[in-house]
């Protein structure tokens, strides 16, 4: 077969054809994944939100306090605590965590939803405060106050190793999750710059690297 | 049969597009931080490379000259958004760490370089053998690059720890690393090709 001359109508014509197939095919790939595609997100939230509940919770209506959504639980009709759903800006960008608590405001678990925090680094952030070995830097079981500050902010929670700014946001995150929790009633904590750092206490393995990446 | 077997050994070897074109840079570098996700990188632009050089092929004499790059370019697109919503919805672990880089391939140089060098010209047959080639020489190099990055940043490959994390350099996993691990692995390829 010859090939198409580049005139005006034959340009025109192709290219209206090849968008036409085009956008025809995506829209019905589009059509087909969508439910697939939702029930994944669906999926992956309730997972997120069961990890962080007592065994056997189930999870109630869904309220925002503060601008985070609060799922409040129910164990065998009781209340059960709640999981927040809550978000704070990291070093690389926002750190969204599922962090639950139970009906005292002890925290349960935390899950990492979504974070771009650097790899090797800040993306520790998913482990370093649930090592039970390890109490000053977990947090899992611990009685959140809203006040949750590194320690070298003057603080009592250990930053992860050369992620400070990861650290201090996971942390603001926390407290705000928590205020949410207490129905917007705790006003937010806004995290380290309101504290005074206590002394300087530079230790070996709390330089900020972070920050000069 | 040379001709074909030639065309396809092509993409792998003598004209492997990451380690002798130096195409399609920016994913290379950007997600072969562990060796699975270079080689879910190179495998969804595999399939993209395969794809729109069977159509770009079947239509080559439908497009007329002047409009040969936008027609490419949205025969690209639609395949790259179809692996997008796929991989979405059956790969959902690999969409997050891929998710951005995905819809990049729509302006990797490598699909569109072919279908301009190779497709526009030749048979069905033998393009689809050129997208087979270029894109298995492309996934090689990203699981390689990924392999050997993963190994030396955290001591592991393909997840499975080899060495314990903290004896692993950091610095490979970082950008930085990639450039490094590229720079040596061009030098051993070309000191090869030489012999």
């Amino acid at each position: 077969m010859e090939k198409l001359q580049s005139s005006f109508k034959n340009m025109v014509l192709s290219l209206v054809v090849i968008c036409m197939v085009a956008a025809g095919a995506l829209a019905g790939v589009y059509i087909l994944t969508l439910e697939v595609i939702n029930a994944q997100k669906t999926a992956k939230q309730q997972a997120a939100i069961l990890a962080v509940l007592p065994e056997g919770a189930e999870i109630g209506e869904a309220e925002t306090v503060n601008g985070l959504t609060v799922y409040r639980a129910t164990l065998n009709g009781e209340p059960a605590g709640a999981a927040v759903e809550t978000i704070e800006n990291g070093f690389g960008g926002p750190q969204k965590i599922m962090v639950g608590f139970d009906n005292e405001g002890k925290i349960i678990n935390y899950e990492i939803l979504e974070h771009q925090e650097t790899p090797g680094l800040g993306d520790k952030i998913d482990q370093w405060f649930k090592n039970a070995d390890k109490p000053s830097q977990n947090i899992i079981g611990r009685q959140a106050t809203g006040m949750f500050v590194v320690s070298k902010d003057g603080g009592d929670v250990d930053a992860i190793t050369a992620a400070t700014i990861s650290s201090r946001a996971f942390l603001k995150a926390i407290n705000n999750a928590y205020a949410a929790f207490k129905g917007g009633e705790v006003e937010a904590h806004t995290g380290a710059s309101q504290l005074q750092p206590a002394e300087p206490s530079d230790t070996s393995d709390n330089n900020e690297k972070e920050e000069v990446l | 049969m040379s001709n074909a077997l030639k065309t396809f050994t092509n993409g792998l070897l003598k004209e492997n597009p990451t380690f002798v074109l130096v195409l399609g840079m920016c994913p290379t570098l950007a997600t072969t931080t562990s060796a699975i996700n270079g080689m879910s990188m190179g495998l969804a632009t595999l399939f993209v490379l395969v794809c729109s050089n069977i159509v770009i092929s079947l239509l080559k004499n439908l497009i007329p000259d002047k409009v040969r790059i936008p027609a490419f370019i949205v025969v690209i697109a639609t395949f790259v958004t179809l692996v997008q919503l796929a991989m979405q919805a059956y790969l959902p672990a690999i969409y997050d760490v891929l998710g951005l880089f995905i819809p990049l391939i729509v302006v990797n140089c490598i699909v569109l370089g072919r279908a301009e060098a190779f497709a526009a010209k030749n048979s069905v047959g033998l393009s689809a053998l050129d997208g087979i080639g270029m894109g298995l020489g492309f996934t090689c190099a990203l699981t390689i690059l990924g392999a050997i990055r993963e190994l030396l940043g955290t001591g592991a490959c393909f997840g499975f720890q080899l060495f314990p994390d903290n004896y692993g350099a950091l610095v490979f996993v970082l950008a930085p690393g990639a450039f490094i691990a590229l720079a040596y692995l061009m030098v051993i390829i070309n000191k090869l090709q030489k012999k």
